[in-house]
């Protein structure tokens, strides 16, 4: 019998290296499992996220982003996250536009005492990017309209 | 780009991560499918972090001229440093060395051992890829201003200030009320020695008020911190006492002639009455009065003025106003202490609504012999004895509905006031605990004798403290009801008197204060140490450190030594003269910038200057703290970072997705 | 102001005179009660204990009503079983998605459905302090309760558990005593406000009942209480029908009538008693309300002003400066 193989999706996370970063590391001090498939990026504020650095993981293959930051008032630069949020909301709105659902964007905020609600943003980021399916992007990024339309058509899960 | 030449090293960790990760052969995999991309040597060991593992390293560099490292091992917050000091004794910059987390990222976190195998040789895939792009870099030396900042006038704070000034370094202190002393100056005796509160801390207080090195600023707060370890601007703001400073002789005549009598609801515990022009206590440091201006009778109405005509230096002035000073400091430490939990919120236990219900400030202020009774113990009539006195442990600590952790002080307060009681009033004590926790030195034979005394100790948390009396007995008593677990059954005891051993909260402005100095506070309000085992007294933000109650409740010697500790810190920094920065920046590529000046306003730290001349924009590598928004801000891509370059993340993520396998090899 | 109004089954017997005080206060006070057509027994505190989903769907049947009534789903209780059951099962209901299924089916089968989270339900007490708000009430007062020393009952039901809303403090409310206050009454203390006054252990063991109500009367009584408060008809019918019976078994002397606030509301504003249902307690109320009909209350109705000796210390206050 021949078993259909899940499909497991590849997440690029960008943690900034305060909250996030050590909420990922408070999670597996705290031995909380979550799924093998999101591939943690450190940088040193969320405030560095440079939107070509989303671009360049969908097309390098991700079929999801993970973005994440200290709390809004909690910067440990004082307020960069604010400018991570104005940039993430143009950034998705774009990202729609080009025919990506909703889903295989995300912003998460995660203090360094929150590695339970990290490993759970994880997971549920996981499942909702698994039913998308794959992005493909080097299919989809090619301007073969009828192609693009088709997926468009997919059903969106937020 | 020089060609690479990478060693990689996948640490076993014991068995926390080859329990999970197949390290043998993620060693293999690395090396042969990474050598294209430079992988030279790639080793797995037991522990990386020890000195056989650190060793290795440095063998491997020596031998196989080895340009770029990557660890595959614990998380970089534990052992960055560890292994950049092993490159470092190569002769290899430390910068050319990268982290990769496979333990709390991979193998605690994941239970499918091939999955987890293979996202080991993701991230080390992508760390390869990164460090490619690394370039060595020289940290920042700038240096240390001597002087030290401490805000918060209690027995951490004062301990901190004279530890350094004894040291011959320059100190100043802030407080927000007229005096320095902070809580333990309100106590009555402390435990387990039952020394006088005020006698042993007065000493302190008066080397702090003569000490040359100190520079003491009561009445004041800060109101404005800029800069960075080793060269803070700080504001203070000092208010308006009205009273010349240099010529009160602090004789208290105008203390004592003042016509306006005000509850003093912050050294009295609301529980005693002071006047409109006061000094909080009689050790005040400095001896100072300070006149309220909302209660003072000239102030509101614009009569009166007995203060002024009967000082006999003219010390009085009504006209002075507020300061704001600015100093400059190397290293501030921070102790401003706790608030008490309000009892009010708890109505079942009575507080302000039945008469003979006191907090445990009140119940300091009652005994304490300069308070308002004379350290009579005497209910709220000022006049009656009580026969019997119930003390509640753990009021709004341990609770859920209130606060979740334990206060760490009540247990041994409460035996304190039973002992008091018993000693001065021969009244019945009962105390009402959950577990007596009386950890530190002395502390337990204190208990043992406190039961010897004959307290009788009734383990359940109290239900209820009422009047509405139900039997014989009761009429007139307040009534304790509370499920004695021990035995059992629910008790009803009538006392006269109840003292709450209401728990520690921190600061009411607590978030304020730690967001102008750029800390945090954890969720239950407490300041976030940098690591709560290995190092309590410092936070993430360098050159700010913390003492005393700010961090989490504690006794007094646990304050001195944080107190003590921090200082010894600042001691230590002041003595090296530099400190070295992390070498993490932003620089503007002159050539490429525009002067759109978009980077301008992104930068918190205002690092950011731009130049009229040239149209272009600069940061000030002192300034700049690295968080890198600029960076992603900049629309022409002319800023770039050193530690988080565009090339290095672009690099990581090729990396991690495996793309670098397909390339030509390099 | 438009509410649904579930009266409940004691409000048309024994509790008739909070029935009747309620529609007497309701005009003058701008609202106006829809009273759900062929509603049906919420089935007090034992239905659900013999079947729960039975019992969920004849309260659901109300809710069900209730949805069809153009009030923007809002629902006045004035019996605090029958409002603890309604403000429940609509609470459960929304929580519950399998829940809500089961209970529609069962009503499918009258011809209702009700739709999770459509009614918000209230008891009368919280629509008079939050919607009518005290400073309403204090304009519409023409006879000031004056020298009235008023016991406030809450009894346990209405304070807790909050299902939809918590509206006072579980452990020590304090909405009653505000609107007494602003009736301009003396409220006593009376620490006992929340405690259960023994419910339906009349009938049980009423040993236990009658020492429940010992203790209220004994504390309503110590605080010189002349007129006992309440809101719930099953605690008026407890202080009341069975203080003989308290009486008689621990050989006590107690004459407190208990009074629903509704009644107390409707003299504070200068309704005729007949009309508020006074007369039908069994603990006669008419001699202490001759005490405030009158002229000047009497010495001792007044509080006596406390006189703090020198010595004595100050004392706190519950009201918070933040």
């Amino acid at each position: 019998m021949e078993e259909q193989q899940q499909f497991e999706p590849k997440i690029i996370g960008f943690t900034c290296n305060w909250c996030s970063y050590r909420a990922a590391d408070l999670a597996g001090i705290s031995r909380t499992k979550y799924p093998p498939n999101v591939r943690l990026i450190r940088l040193m504020c969320s405030g560095r996220l440079d939107p070509t650095f989303v671009f360049k993981a969908f097309s390098s293959g991700a079929d999801g982003v993970l973005i994440s930051g200290c709390h809004p008032g909690d910067c440990h630069y004082v307020d960069q996250n604010y400018k991570t949020m104005r940039r993430f909301a143009l950034m998705e709105k774009m990202l729609v536009q080009m025919g990506f659902e909703q889903g295989r964007i995300k912003l998460v905020w995660a203090s360094a005492g929150e590695g339970l609600q990290f490993a759970e943003a994880v997971t549920g980021m996981v499942e909702t990017v698994r039913k998308l399916g794959p992005l493909d992007w080097h299919i989809r990024g090619q301007s073969n309209g009828h192609l693009t339309k088709e997926l468009l058509l997919k059903e969106d899960v937020v | 780009m020089i060609e690479p030449r990478i060693g990689v090293y996948v640490c076993h960790c014991g068995t926390n991560i080859a329990g999970v990760v197949d390290v043998a052969e993620v060693s293999k995999w690395a090396s042969e499918h990474l050598k294209g991309r430079g992988v030279v040597i790639s080793r797995d060991y037991k522990f990386m972090c020890s000195s056989l593992g650190q060793e290795l390293i440095e063998k491997d560099i020596k031998e196989y001229r080895l340009n770029r490292v990557v660890v595959a091992a614990c998380s970089p917050h534990l052992h960055e440093a560890t292994f950049r000091t092993a490159t470092k004794s190569a002769g290899l910059n430390p910068y050319l060395t990268e982290m990769v987390s496979i333990r709390e990222q991979d193998s605690w976190v994941h239970t499918d051992k091939i999955a987890a195998t293979n996202k080991a040789k993701a991230m080390i895939s992508g760390g390869v890829e990164r460090v490619r792009y690394h370039e060595p870099l020289e940290p920042l030396h700038v240096p240390i201003h001597p002087a030290t900042l401490v805000v918060g006038g209690g027995i951490a704070g004062i301990q901190a200030v004279l530890e350094l000034a004894d040291a011959g370094q320059k100190v100043y202190l802030v407080e927000r009320e007229p005096s320095i002393g902070g809580h333990m100056a309100q106590f009555d005796k402390t435990f387990p020695t039952l020394d006088c509160s005020a006698c042993i801390l007065t000493p302190k207080m008066v080397s702090v008020g003569k000490h040359p090195n100190v520079e003491l600023f009561t009445w004041s707060e800060v109101t404005n911190v800029e800069g960075y370890v080793g060269n803070f601007t700080v504001n203070i703001h000092k208010k308006a006492r009205f009273v010349k400073e240099d010529i009160c002789t602090g004789c208290s005549i105008c203390q004592e002639k003042c016509p306006k009598k005000v509850i003093d609801d912050v050294f009295e515990a609301g529980l005693g009455y002071r006047k409109a022009v006061y000094t909080p206590f009689a050790q005040a440091i400095p001896n100072y009065p300070v006149i309220d201006k909302e209660n003072c009778t000239y102030f509101q109405k614009g009569t009166c003025r007995a203060c002024e005509k009967l000082c006999p230096t003219k010390a009085i002035d009504f006209t002075q106003e507020d300061q704001d000073i600015s100093i400059q400091v190397g290293n501030i430490i921070l102790a401003t202490g706790y608030d008490l939990f309000d009892s009010r919120r708890i109505p079942q236990y009575g507080y302000a609504r039945l008469a003979n219900v006191f907090t445990s400030l009140e119940f300091e202020r009652l005994s304490n012999s300069a308070g308002p009774t004379g350290g009579k113990v005497v209910l709220r009539d000022g006049v009656t004895e009580p026969k019997t006195v119930g003390i509640v442990h753990c009021v709004g600590s341990r609770d859920k509905n209130y606060n979740n952790y334990c206060s760490a002080i009540c247990c041994m307060q409460s035996l304190k006031f039973a002992h008091l009681v018993e000693e001065r009033t021969g009244a019945e004590v009962y105390n009402f605990y959950i577990d007596i926790r009386t950890p530190a030195k002395d502390y337990d034979e204190f208990y043992q004798r406190v039961l010897e005394e004959g307290t009788i100790f009734i383990r359940g948390k109290v239900a209820e403290v009422t009047d509405a009396a139900r039997m014989a007995g009761e009429e007139g008593k307040i009534i304790i009801q509370v499920e004695d677990t021990l035995m059992g059954k629910q008790r009803r005891i009538p006392v006269d008197m109840v003292i709450l051993s209401a728990g520690l909260e921190p600061r009411r402005d607590a978030k304020a204060v730690a967001k102008l100095f750029g800390i945090s506070c954890s969720s239950a309000g407490w300041v976030i140490e940098k690591h709560p085992k290995l190092d309590p007294i410092a936070t993430m933000t360098d050159g700010i450190f913390i003492a005393g109650c700010m961090q989490g409740p504690k006794d007094i010697p646990a304050s001195v030594a944080q107190g003590a500790a921090a200082a010894a810190r600042v001691l230590g920094r002041i003595q090296q003269k530099e400190i070295a920065l992390e070498p993490i920046r932003a620089t503007v590529n002159e050539t490429q910038c525009s002067g759109c000046r978009i980077c301008n306003n992104m930068c918190p730290y205002n690092a950011i200057l731009f130049h009229e001349d040239r149209a272009v924009s600069e940061v000030n590598p002192a300034l700049c703290q690295g968080c890198g928004t600029c960076i992603a801000a900049c629309p022409a891509g002319a800023i770039s970072g050193t530690g988080f370059s565009n090339e290095q993340v672009m690099a990581q993520i090729e990396g991690l997705l495996l793309l670098n396998l397909e390339a030509e090899p390099a | 102001m438009k509410y649904g109004y579930y009266p409940g089954c004691s409000l048309e017997r024994n509790a008739a005179a909070y029935n009747v005080s309620t529609m007497a206060i309701a005009e003058p006070l701008g609202i106006e009660f829809n009273e759900i057509d062929d509603w049906n027994c919420c089935g007090a505190t034992e239905y659900t204990s013999i079947d729960l989903l039975a019992a969920y769907a004849l309260i659901a049947r109300n809710l069900a009503l209730a949805e069809q009534l153009p009030d923007n789903g809002k629902l006045v209780a004035p019996c605090s079983a029958c409002f603890l059951n309604l403000t429940k099962v609509a609470h459960q209901l929304e929580e519950e998605e399998t829940l809500a299924d089961k209970v529609n089916l069962a009503l499918a089968e009258g011809k209702l459905h009700y739709t999770p989270g459509s009614i918000q339900v209230y008891h009368l007490l919280e629509v008079i302090f939050n919607d009518v708000g005290l400073d309403n009430l204090a304009k519409k007062v023409v006879k000031p309760l004056k020298g009235l020393r008023i016991a406030p009952y809450y009894g346990c039901m209405i304070v807790r558990p909050g299902y939809q809303r918590t509206f006072d403090n579980p452990e020590h409310p304090t909405s009653l005593d505000s609107i007494m206050n602003a009736l301009g009454a003396f409220v006593v203390d009376f620490p006992m406000k929340a405690n259960c006054c023994g419910g339906h252990m009349t009938q049980i063991s009423q040993p236990v009942a009658l020492e429940m109500l010992r203790r209220l009367l004994k504390n309503a009584a110590d605080y010189r209480a002349d007129i006992i408060v309440t809101l719930c008809p099953m605690c008026q019918l407890n202080l009341d029908a069975y203080q003989e019976n308290v009486n008689a078994y621990f050989k006590t002397d107690y004459h407190i009538p208990t009074l629903y606030f509704t009644q107390l509301i409707g003299i504070a504003m200068g309704i005729p008693a007949e009309q508020l249902g006074i007369g039908k307690e069994l603990v006669d109320a008419r001699p202490a309300l001759a005490k405030i009909g009158i002229e000047v209350p009497s010495e001792e109705s007044v509080p006596e002003k406390k006189k703090h000796p020198k010595e004595s210390l100050p004392m706190p206050t519950m009201s918070k400066e933040d």
